[in-house]
C-alpha cells in the first residue's frame, strides 16, 4: 500500500467551507500523513530536515491548497524554496524524491468554465498549473493532472458533499496503484475512468 | 448523657463522617448522608439527641444564609436583572399553582378554610437548602434546569416575607399575644404602620447595596493589606453576620438578604477570596442543618397514623411534581430539563418548619395538624435525593434527550477556562492579547494596590494567594483548561505545579521563568511549557542593533529563529546534567563558564547555523566543483 503525503496549506482554514470538509474526512485514514503546513509554521521557519525525513518515508506527495491568485499560498512556496534542497531533490546528485508520484489537489472560486481561452481567466488550470508540473519534473516525480473542486463560490451542500467521497475515493485508488496510464489524458484527475466506476 | 456540648459535637461530627463518606461510596448525594445521620443519632433510633434538635435546626439555618451569599457572589446584577422575567414567571407560576391544588386538596379533605391557606403557603415552598446543595454537587448551576430551579426558590424566597406578613391576619387572637407567642421574632417594624414597613423593607435593601460598595469593599482592601489569613476569614463572617442582623431587623429573611450582599459583592476582587473562606463553613453548616432535619423526623407519629402520612406526603409530591412539570412546559425547558425540576423542587421546605409553627403560635393549626405537617415536610426532604437517584439513573437514560455538546468553532473562547496568575507588566500583556480574542481569563493577583487599581481599569482580577489550593478551586480550577503562571516568583510557580501535579493533572500549565536556572527546576519537575523572559526581547533587540550595522533583516530573523531553537534544545539537554546548586560561587562560576561555552560555539559555527537557502554562489561553487 502507497503512503501518502498530504502537503496542506490554507492560511484562513478556519473560514474555508470546503477544504475543512475534504481535510476532515481523510485525516483518520491509515497510511496517509496531513501535514498542516500553517499550523506547523506560523512564523515561516520551516524544519527542513525535518519535512526531508517526511517526504522519504511517502510515496505519493500531494499539493492540496486553495487556487490563491492561479498558484499557491506563501508558505507553499516557501516550502518548495527550502525543502527541495539543490543536490537533494534535483541537481546533478538530487535524486531523494525519484519515482515518487506528485500532484496538486486545488478548490478555486471560479468555475471550470472562465478556466479557458474563452473565459476571464484566459488559461485552463493545466496551463497555470505548469511551475508545479516542471518542479515535479525536475525532481524525478510523476506529475498527475489536479484534483479540483472548482466554483466554490456558488457550491451546494450536495455537491460538496460528492466531491468529499470522491476526495476519499481517489486517495483509496491512489494507495491501492494509480499509474499514469490511468489518467487517460484527462485534464483532471476527477474525471478519470477508474474514479467514475467505483 | 446528653448534656454536655462536647459529646454533642461529637455524635454530630462522627455521624456526619461515617454516613457522608458511606453515601458517597455508594455515588449518592451528601444530603442523602447528612439526613440519614440525623434519623440514626436523632431521638428514634440511637437517641443521642433528643428534643434540643429544634435548637440546632435553628442555628444550623445560618448553612442556609451562607449558601444563598454565595450564590449570590456568584450572580452578577447584570445577570440577576435579566433572570426577571424567570424569577417573576416562573416563581409565580409554581407557588400560585401549588397553592391553588394543595389548598383545593386540603379544604375537600374537610380542613377549615383558614388551616388549607396556611398548609398550601407552606407546602408550596420547596427547600433552597436540599436543591441548591445538590444542584451544586453535580456542577448544574449552569444549565437551564439550574437557572429554573433558582429563580423559582428565590422567587419563593420574596414571597415568604408575604406569607409571614399575611398569617397573623388569619387569626383571632391579639396582635399581643401574636408578639408573645412569635417569640423568635425580633422585628422593629413590626409595630409601625404598612406604608412605613414597606419603607423600611425597600430603605434596608438601599443601606445593604450601598454598605456593600461604600464599606465592605474598602474593609475588605485594608484587611488584605494587613496580610493577616484569619482576619479575611474573620472579616467574612462579619459580613454575613451583619446582613442577616440588618435583615431581622426588619423582618426580612436572613437568607434572602445575604443573597443580596452576596449580588453586590459579586463584582469586587474579593470574590473568589470569600468564596473559598465560606465554602466548607458553608458545607459544615448545611450538613448539620440537614441532620436536624432528620433527626426532628417524629417516627411516633408516623407510627400512629402512617396512612394518612403516607397519603398526605404522596399527594403534596405529586401536585408539586405535576405543577413544576406544567411550568417547565410553559417556559418550554426540554424533558429531562423538566423532569429534573420536577424531581429536584417537589419537596417541602424549612420555610414550612417556619410559617407552620408561626401558625401554630397563631392558635390557627392545632398540635395535631401541625406534628403531621412537620413529619411530612421532613420525610419529604429526605425523600428528594432519593427521587434524585431514580430519576438519574432509570428515567433519564431512556429519554437522552442530554443537553446539546456540539460546539461550534468560534466558542472555542467561551468553552475553555483560563486562569491567569499574576497581573504585572507580564500578566497583563498576556491578559490583553486573550481578551482581544474573546478569551476572558480569570485572574489572580496577590497584591492588593494594583488589583484595585486595574479593576477600575475595567479588569476582572480577584484578589488572593493563588499558592492556595482552595483559592484556585474557587476561581475554577476543576473545570479549567490551563492556568498560566505569570508570576517571576519561582516559588509560586512551584506551588502550583505541585497542586495541579496532585490533584488537576488534566489542566495543563504554562509557567514565565526569570532566568536558565528556574527553568531547569521546572523542566525537572516535568513541565514542557516554559517561557524564559530573558530570551525573546533580548533578541530581539540584538537583530535591531545587527539591522543597524548593515545585515539584511530577513536573513536576521531566521537567525533568531535559528538561535532560539539552538538555545531551547540546549537548555533540554543541560536540564538533564546533574547539578551540584548547593554551592552558590560554584554554580556562578558555572554560569560564567557556560556562558563563554555559548559564545565560543557561536564564533566557531559562523553565523549561528548552515544555511544555504536561496544562496546561489553556493549552487555556482558546487557545479563549477564537477
Amino acid at each position: 500500500m502507497k503512503k501518502i503525503l498530504i502537503l496542506f496549506s490554507h492560511p484562513r482554514l478556519e473560514q474555508s467551507r470546503v477544504n475543512k470538509i475534504l481535510i476532515e474526512n481523510i485525516i483518520n485514514k491509515k497510511g496517509v500523513t496531513v501535514h498542516d503546513l500553517y499550523e506547523c509554521y506560523p512564523d515561516f521557519h520551516i524544519n527542513v530536515p525535518f519535512e526531508k525525513e517526511l517526504l522519504s518515508k511517502h510515496d505519493v506527495i500531494i499539493w492540496h491548497h486553495p487556487f490563491y491568485w492561479y498558484s499557491c499560498p506563501p508558505l507553499m512556496k516557501q516550502w518548495i524554496d527550502m525543502v527541495l534542497e539543490f543536490n537533494w531533490a534535483y541537481g546533478p546528485e538530487g535524486n531523494a524524491l525519484h519515482g515518487k508520484i506528485c500532484l496538486n489537489a486545488i478548490t478555486t472560486g471560479g468555475s471550470k468554465e472562465v478556466y479557458c481561452s474563452e473565459g476571464y481567466n484566459s488559461f485552463t488550470v493545466k496551463q497555470f498549473l505548469r511551475p508545479f508540473e516542471q518542479t515535479a519534473n525536475l525532481c524525478g516525480m510523476t506529475y498527475f493532472p489536479p484534483f479540483a473542486v472548482m466554483g466554490t463560490h456558488n457550491l451546494s451542500d450536495e455537491a460538496l458533499d460528492e466531491y468529499k467521497i470522491n476526495y476519499g475515493k481517489f486517495i483509496d485508488l491512489l494507495q491501492a496503484n494509480l499509474s499514469i496510464n490511468d489518467m487517460d489524458n484527462k485534464s483532471f484527475i476527477n474525471d478519470i475512468p477508474k474514479l467514475k466506476t467505483i | 448523657m446528653t448534656g454536655s456540648i462536647l459529646f454533642e459535637a461529637i455524635v454530630f461530627l462522627a455521624g456526619a463522617i461515617i454516613c457522608v463518606s458511606i453515601a458517597k461510596r455508594l455515588g449518592l448525594s451528601s444530603v442523602i448522608g447528612y439526613l440519614l445521620a440525623g434519623v440514626l443519632i436523632g431521638p428514634y433510633v440511637l437517641g443521642f439527641i433528643g428534643k434540643e434538635g429544634e435548637d440546632i435546626l435553628h442555628f444550623a439555618e445560618f448553612g442556609v444564609v451562607m449558601m444563598l451569599f454565595l450564590i449570590g457572589l456568584e450572580i452578577e446584577p447584570k445577570n440577576f436583572w435579566n433572570m426577571r422575567k424567570t424569577i417573576l414567571g416562573m416563581g409565580g407560576i409554581q407557588v400560585g399553582g401549588t397553592m391553588l391544588l394543595s389548598y383545593v386538596l386540603f379544604a375537600f379533605f374537610g380542613f377549615d378554610w383558614k388551616v388549607s391557606l396556611v398548609i398550601s403557603m407552606a407546602v408550596a415552598l420547596s427547600s433552597t437548602a436540599i436543591a441548591m446543595q445538590t444542584i451544586k454537587e453535580k456542577g448544574l448551576m449552569d444549565t437551564t434546569f439550574g437557572t429554573s430551579s433558582f429563580s423559582i426558590l428565590l422567587f419563593q424566597d420574596i414571597i415568604v416575607i408575604f406569607m409571614i406578613g399575611a398569617i397573623p391576619l388569619l387569626s383571632n387572637t391579639t396582635l399581643e399575644t401574636k408578639t408573645e407567642d412569635h417569640g423568635t421574632s425580633m422585628s422593629l417594624i413590626d409595630s409601625l404602620p404598612l406604608g412605613f414597613q414597606t419603607l423600611a423593607i425597600i430603605l434596608s435593601v438601599v443601606v445593604i447595596v450601598v454598605l456593600g460598595r461604600y464599606l465592605i469593599v474598602p474593609m475588605l482592601r485594608k484587611v488584605a493589606k494587613a496580610g493577616v489569613r484569619e482576619l479575611l476569614i474573620a472579616a467574612a463572617f462579619l459580613i454575613v453576620f451583619g446582613i442577616s442582623f440588618i435583615m431581622e431587623l426588619v423582618g426580612l429573611s436572613p437568607a434572602l438578604g445575604a443573597f443580596l450582599g452576596g449580588v453586590v459583592l459579586s463584582n469586587s476582587e474579593f470574590k473568589h477570596e470569600l468564596e473559598s473562606t465560606l465554602e466548607p463553613f458553608k458545607n459544615l453548616f448545611l450538613g448539620l442543618f440537614f441532620m436536624a432535619v432528620g433527626a426532628s423526623i417524629n417516627f411516633i407519629v408516623i407510627a400512629n397514623n402512617p396512612l394518612t402520612i403516607g397519603g398526605v406526603l404522596i399527594a403534596i409530591i405529586v401536585i408539586k411534581a405535576i405543577v413544576l412539570f406544567i411550568t417547565g412546559s410553559i417556559f418550554k425547558l426540554k424533558l429531562d430539563q423538566k423532569l429534573l425540576l420536577s424531581f429536584s423542587l417537589a419537596q417541602v421546605g424549612e420555610f414550612a418548619f417556619v410559617l407552620l409553627s408561626f401558625a401554630f403560635g397563631l392558635h390557627i393549626l392545632e398540635q395535631e395538624q401541625m406534628d403531621m405537617m412537620l413529619v411530612v415536610t421532613a420525610l419529604s426532604m429526605s425523600l428528594t435525593p432519593i427521587f434524585g437517584v431514580v430519576n438519574e439513573r432509570f428515567i433519564l437514560p431512556k429519554i437522552g434527550t442530554k443537553e446539546s455538546v456540539k460546539r461550534p468553532m468560534d466558542h472555542i473562547a467561551k468553552s475553555h477556562k483560563i486562569i491567569l496568575v499574576g497581573f504585572g507588566h507580564f500578566g497583563s500583556t498576556i491578559g490583553r492579547f486573550l481578551r482581544s480574542h474573546g478569551v476572558e481569563a480569570t485572574i489572580l493577583d496577590h497584591d492588593s494596590n494594583r488589583v484595585d487599581f486595574l479593576r477600575k481599569m475595567g479588569f476582572e482580577v480577584y484578589y488572593g494567594d493563588a499558592t492556595r489550593q482552595d483559592l484556585l478551586e474557587s476561581a475554577g480550577i476543576a473545570e479549567a483548561k490551563i492556568i498560566i503562571s505569570a508570576t517571576n516568583k519561582i516559588e509560586v510557580s512551584k506551588a502550583i505545579s505541585k497542586i495541579i501535579k496532585e490533584q488537576y493533572p488534566h489542566v495543563e500549565l504554562m509557567i514565565r521563568t526569570k532566568n536558565r536556572y528556574d527553568a531547569y527546576e521546572l523542566l525537572n519537575l516535568g513541565h514542557e511549557n516554559i517561557y524564559r523572559e530573558s530570551l525573546d526581547t533580548s533578541l530581539v533587540l540584538a537583530r535591531d542593533v545587527l539591522s543597524k550595522m548593515g545585515f539584511r533583516k530577513y536573513t536576521l530573523n531566521r537567525q533568531v529563529q535559528n538561535f532560539k531553537k539552538y538555545d531551547e534544545d540546549s537548555l533540554r539537554r543541560l536540564a538533564l546534567e546533574p547539578k551540584r546548586e548547593e554551592d552558590y560561587i560554584f554554580k556562578a562560576k558555572q554560569e560564567l563558564a557556560q556562558q563563554e561555552k555559548f559564545l565560543n560555539e557561536d564564533l566557531k559555527r559562523g553565523v549561528v547555523e548552515y544555511d544555504s537557502h536561496w544562496d546561489s554562489e553556493y549552487i555556482r561553487e558546487l557545479l563549477n566543483k564537477k
